[in-house]
């Protein structure tokens, strides 16, 4: 076997070769321990907090992009051609601070300094590719960032000031972006890299057949996308994860195609790189889309692993199911379609066979007769796990409701269609008494758990209501204000 | 003319006190360079510890099998009781009840019994799991109502105050209103979690470096826990990445295990949990039950108060004892009860011992004190503002000044700058226009709350109230400041290098500020209770003063002059007529044989406190602020968002007010998450289920009000002789969170008209909002 075994990438301004790279060998703790870079901090280790915030440079069709990456959860052996870029290596000119730098202090963004470069990072990119961005704007750059001394005003007022200091086109990434393109074009070299212990093997498929063949050989791998799930797995509950194969480079599950019928997207793709395309084709999901996670996790999680894992309170699921997803599954050269709602057996069970691989998702355009509506619950509004989420669509012809959708997250063991619910809706004339009934109705179709996310009463009650909230939404003869926080 | 020179000299020279100038480490911040405990090289040798910690709520212990725990690759060892020299015991106010690894028996889940020393700290945290521990499971209780009613002890021995009579009081007013609040607690969620990192020396030292707001309690359990006079033990930090009281003593357990296993194997160790073993293993802000029953006449006047503070402690009184304490302090916020009595409950539970928490205690009385006003409010038809204006502090000789610990309050400004906020908030506007949109907004329902806070600034143990310091002047003119204070981010150091700067009329940049280490200020209290500024710039003033008064001495004798003709000013001396610089003339004092070290003290003037009669002047004196807080409630959901809160917050006369504006600002963040999203869970087994941040939610950026108004009262003055006439800043601002909870409040009773008390719970976390909601719409 011709398989390299080794992973190779650009750490900041070096070539870096690492030999016997096991599945589970986390960036952060090759940054801290190994190179003693020492600037990204462990706060979490779960991709919360945002202390381990790095950039991560990558070619995506012949173009250099950097995005933020949580490294205490991103995998040493998912770097393999990319760029890596930490606080140690941020400057300015001539031995200054770099502006991003020079803002944080003038501002007084930084009380402890303990979050400080991993804001710094995440203002960067946002700086780099939105030189003068709105509150909003920071504010979702730093979703994944916590601060505990600040109270974030500070932190806010430098992003805002940043580009006074000192503006993109004389940034040292931007300046040195063709010679990085150029080392990173030379990492490449087609092959599969295979490295690590037969029990703690780490695989990098060099395409999307030869993923295929590497499942067939190891059908019982674990297979790591984005890592914002897998990579808990690992910091938190310390489970094995070898041999594990390691496929967000693969172009192949990285397209995006609107069709005549559909929506098409490979499993490959993040919610970063989805966002547009859906918000497009599905504006009812703009709102929705800020409210999952924070940057980091949306740079790295694919919307084809918030399937696969199968997790109960997805964000994504529930609202495919309303839209009426189907999910194509690979073993091999085989492939199969179904329904997505089908594809969720119960808790911790899925329809996919060992070797078989979650390929694409294909999502039906909306038309015109149709009403959406995508709503999450959570105890903080922004990067949190939901309590409930919900997809609902609903056709309506000559005033009658001849067809809905009616998925949730967070109200049974998988992301599931509310049936009692939908019949309750179908064929009744719109209004506000066929939502109340099929809000009755949801009581027949959950049995919600309470747990630390939300107590069941508070999962039925919500989830009542937020058909209410559609209703309302979408009612001509509503004055109403629709949705508070997406406002 | 002399007075002119030192104003100028006062702007020429920089960094000095009462002027903005940035942390003195953010330039190390920004560029990731700033050194954390575990950022500190390892030397070859180090090794890892982990803790491995009990499944049980409450159990004893029948075996310990770490057969398979030897078997795993790294493995070095394990450590447990039986290998602590010295006494297995770090109960922080010396019950004797908290000892490092039980031996019996396990009183909450996630309790350490032992540690694993292995070559890597991965190795050390998985072998840890591999321990097989039999228990014989005992019932647990996991909340103060229920160990209440299961008959558990107190931790520590409770607290009554009393004033007037309480009977009479109550018997003679027209109203009277009995209710009960739950109050959360809270986890510290410093950034950095807790670490230490221990380096054996030669006989029994051993150096540890740890993240820790008390390192001379650190340095004294190390020291009892292995046997060894103090002498043996430094204990260093130079910055942390957060305390917020977490610190206090909660970074004992980890400083001694790594000091233990530091000796046993004669090797480097490092102890650094994971964040769920960090908030499952140390404590938190203590949850509260309080149970009130307030007497008032048609006004809202308050005539009677009586108060039980029933407190979540956990198993072992720590801090319990003076935080407990504290919450009767802050009973009455900023309010004259004529008659009271409050009375403290602090109750044994079998979870986590509770601790320091940014207002110790304090938070938690002012909620329930504003919980008061808010009943009587809705039960009067009252602005709860108009409320709490008939119930303020009165002024010396109208005979409303007495505190129900017997203290004077002379020094109330709150109805100076409560007016100034109801101003500059536009209040009475804004809360119509609140009023007028809720008439017609059916699904969105806003709210607005303007809310006060009186904080006692002074450690209640009167001992704590002192401070060393120490300063070198090397004879190249460069000045080494050390005191006993520890950097967790408030800008201490920055503060107390100003006021040296200040003092010898040097630049900021001459003074090289260092780490806390016992070594150079010994016996030294915990940064805490907002006294680090107060204690140690006053301590580092001193010893400042008499190195100049060494100074002029000698330069009064070199050039024959009398001493007032010797005057420091900017980075120069000035004696007689000549003009010599500050370098030039620490190397002639040098040459001349002057001491040019010295070691400072301070100790806070006028407080005593005799708690078993409950009457003392236990504070120094009050700092006080206010804030009003806008909000809107979706009433489908129970999601809320802050629209505007201004603050206006008294510092005294700030030593760096851009550094004081940054601790109000985060000290309000931190209240209002406090009392909105962020929510302790345990499960029934007594899991806390709530352990890192993907389940237990700080704010975050877009949670900070849309519109964000802060300002420092910057017409006070400490009218006591504090450093500069500064206040303290620390805790204080944290209560300015309680506003957006009441704003909350009244979105809420918006539903039912504003006939009741929604009698919110905190957190008021979007469930409970909405469960209020519906509740009330359904007809209370």
């Amino acid at each position: 076997m011709n398989h390299r075994t080794e992973i190779r990438f650009l750490l900041n301004g070096r070539d870096v070769a690492v030999k016997d790279v096991e599945a589970d060998a986390t960036l952060l703790d090759f940054l801290r321990l190994d190179r003693r870079l020492t600037g990204t901090k462990e706060g979490c280790a779960e991709g919360d907090c945002g202390a381990c915030t790095v950039l991560v440079g990558r070619l995506q069709d012949g173009q250099l992009i950097y995005e933020t990456v949580n490294a205490c959860i991103r995998f040493m052996a998912s770097l393999d051609g990319s760029h890596v870029v930490t606080i140690e290596h941020l400057r300015g000119e001539n031995g200054q601070l770099h502006p991003i730098q020079q803002a944080m202090v003038d501002y007084h963004g930084s009380q402890c300094g303990f979050c400080t470069p991993g804001f710094i990072m995440s203002l960067y990119a946002l700086w780099m590719a939105t030189p003068e961005p709105t509150e909003t704007e920071v504010e979702t750059a730093i979703q994944g960032n916590l601060c505990r001394c600040t109270g974030y005003q500070p932190i806010i007022a430098a992003a805002m000031a940043a580009n006074r200091y000192g503006t993109p086109a004389n940034d040292f990434l931007i300046k040195e972006r063709e010679a990085i393109t150029d080392r990173l074009i030379a990492l490449r070299d087609g092959r599969r890299v295979v490295c690590g212990p037969k029990d703690n093997q780490a695989i990098v498929p060099s395409s999307l057949d030869d993923f295929a063949d590497v499942l067939a050989e190891f059908p019982q791998a674990t297979i790591v996308a984005g890592s914002t799930d897998v990579g808990l797995w690992v910091t938190k509950f310390m489970r094995p994860i070898g041999p594990a194969v390691f496929i967000a480079h693969l172009v192949e599950l990285k397209s995006i195609a609107l069709t005549k019928g559909a929506l098409q997207i490979g499993a490959g793709v993040t919610y970063t790189e989805a966002q547009e395309s859906f918000c497009k084709e599905f504006p009812h999901l703009e709102a929705y889309w800020d409210r999952i996670a924070g940057q980091q996790v949306r740079n790295m999680g694919t919307i084809g692993g918030n399937i696969a894992n199968g997790s109960p309170i997805g964000d994504m699921p529930p609202v495919l199911i309303a839209l009426g997803a189907e999910v194509k599954l690979r073993k091999g050269s085989v492939t199969r379609w179904l329904p997505l709602e089908d594809f969720f057996i119960e808790y911790g069970k899925q329809d996919r066979a060992p070797g078989e691989f979650v390929e694409s998702i294909s999502i039906p355009r909306a038309s015109e007769l149709q009403r959406h509506g995508a709503y999450k619950i959570s105890k903080r509004r922004d990067e949190d796990i939901s309590s409930v989420a919900a997809g609902i669509s609903v056709t309506v012809e000559n005033g009658v409701i001849t067809e809905c959708r009616l998925a949730f997250g967070g109200m049974a063991g998988t992301p599931k269609r509310a049936a009692a619910a939908e019949t309750a809706l179908t064929g009744q004339p719109w209004g506000r008494a066929a939502f109340t009934a099929a809000g009755k109705a949801l009581e027949a179709d959950f049995q919600p758990l309470s747990d630390w996310r939300a107590s069941a009463e508070y999962r039925i009650t919500v989830a009542r209501n937020l058909l209410q909230r559609f209703f309302l939404a979408h009612d001509d003869q509503s004055a109403e204000a629709a949705d508070l926080l997406s406002a | 003319m002399k007075h002119d020179k030192i104003t100028k000299a006062i702007e020429a020279v920089s960094g000095t006190v009462h002027t903005n100038r940035h942390h003195d480490s953010a330039e190390k911040h920004v560029r990731g360079r700033a050194e954390y405990c575990d950022d500190i090289g390892e030397p070859q040798g180090t090794l890892h510890a982990y803790l491995g910690v009990s499944s049980v709520a409450h159990g004893l212990i029948k075996s310990m099998d770490f057969s398979a725990v030897f078997a795993a690759p790294g493995v070095v060892g394990v450590l447990t009781a039986e290998d602590i020299p010295g006494v297995n015991d770090i109960s922080p106010t010396g019950l004797k009840d908290e000892p490092v690894f039980p031996t019996e028996k396990t009183e909450f889940h996630g309790q350490p019994l032992f540690a694993v020393v292995a070559e890597s700290r991965n190795a050390a945290r998985r072998a840890a799991e591999l321990a097989k521990i039999e228990y014989e499971i005992l019932p647990h209780t996991l909340d103060p109502l229920e160990a209440q009613e299961a008959g558990h002890p107190f931790v520590t021995a409770p607290l009554k105050l009393e004033r007037g009579e309480i009977e009479q009081g109550f018997s003679d007013a027209d109203h009277r209103i009995k209710g009960q609040i739950k109050i959360g607690g809270q986890d510290h969620m410093y950034l950095e979690g807790q670490i230490a990192f221990a380096i054996p020396g030669e006989d029994d030292d051993v150096v540890v470096h740890c993240s820790t707001q008390h390192p001379s309690e650190a340095q004294h359990m190390v020291a009892h826990v292995l046997g060894v006079p103090s002498n043996a033990v430094t204990v260093n930090v130079r910055r942390m990445g957060g305390g917020f009281g977490g610190k206090e003593s909660q970074m004992n357990l980890f400083a001694a295990v790594a000091a233990v296993a530091a000796k046993k194997w004669n090797c480097p160790v490092k102890i650094r949990p994971d964040r769920d073993q960090d908030m499952t293993a140390t404590g938190k802000r203590h949850d509260f039950v309080v149970d009130y029953d307030v007497a008032f006449d048609e006004t809202g006047r308050i005539q009677a108060v009586d108060g039980v503070f029933a407190a979540r402690c956990g198993y072992s009184a720590d801090l319990s004892g003076p935080v407990t304490d504290r919450a009767l302090f802050h009973a009455d916020n900023a309010y004259f009860y004529p008659n009271v009595r409050l009375r403290s409950r602090p109750m044994k539970t079998n979870t986590v011992s509770n601790t320091a928490f940014r207002g110790f205690g304090g938070p938690q009385g002012v909620v329930a004190a504003e919980r008061m006003i808010e009943e009587i409010a809705y039960a009067l038809g009252k602005d709860p503002l108009e409320v709490r204006k008939a119930n303020f502090y009165g002024e010396a000789g109208d005979g409303r000044t007495l505190t129900p610990y017997h203290q004077e309050v002379e020094d109330n400004i709150l109805p100076r700058l409560i007016s100034e906020l109801e101003e500059t908030s536009e209040y009475q506007a804004r809360r119509s226009a609140t009023l007028a949109f809720n008439k017609t907004s059916k699904i969105i329902k806003k709210g607005i709350a303007l809310t006060p806070v009186k904080f006692g600034i002074s450690f209640t143990a009167t001992w704590y109230n002192q401070a060393g310091a120490l300063i070198h002047i090397y004879n190249d003119g460069s000045i080494h400041l050390n005191h006993g204070g520890t950097e967790m981010g408030q800008g201490l150091n920055t503060k107390v290098a100003q006021v040296v700067a200040d003092a010898l009329q040097v630049d900021f940049e001459r003074i090289k500020i260092t780490k806390t280490t016992t070594e150079k200020v010994p016996n030294t209290s915990a940064t805490a209770a907002s006294s680090g500024t107060d204690l140690n710039g006053m301590a580092a003033l001193d010893a400042a003063e008499q190195l100049k008064a060494r100074l002029t001495a000698f330069s009064a004798e070199h050039w024959s002059v009398e001493p007032e003709a010797v005057i420091f000013r900017n980075n120069m001396v000035q004696v007689g007529q000549d003009v010599v610089s500050f370098s030039d003339l620490v190397r002639k004092a040098y040459v001349a044989r002057v001491h040019l070290s010295a070691a400072g003290f301070y100790k806070t003037p006028k407080i005593h406190w005799d708690r078993a009669a409950g009457k003392g002047r236990p504070f120094y004196y009050y700092a006080y602020g206010a804030s009003c807080s806008e909000v809107s409630v979706d009433t489908l959901t129970g999601e809320y968002r802050v629209e505007r809160t201004d603050i206006l917050h008294d510092v005294g006369r700030s030593l760096n007010p851009v550094l004081d504006k940054g601790q109000v600002e985060g000290a309000f963040i931190q209240g209002m998450g406090w009392l909105t999203t962020e929510e302790l869970w345990w499960d029934k087994a007594g899991r806390l289920r709530t352990h890192a941040p993907s389940t237990y939610k700080i704010p975050l950026a877009s949670d900070r009000p849309r519109v964000f108004n802060v300002n420092l009262a910057d017409w006070s003055e400490n009218r006591e002789l504090t450093i500069k006439r500064s206040k303290a800043v620390g805790e204080p601002p944290f209560m300015l969170g309680v506003s957006v909870f009441e704003a909350l409040s009244m979105a809420v009773a918006s539903v039912a008209d504003y006939r009741e008390c929604p009698r919110l719970d905190a957190p008021a976390t979007p469930e409970r909002v909405l469960l209020a909601v519906e509740r009330l719409k359904a007809g209370g």
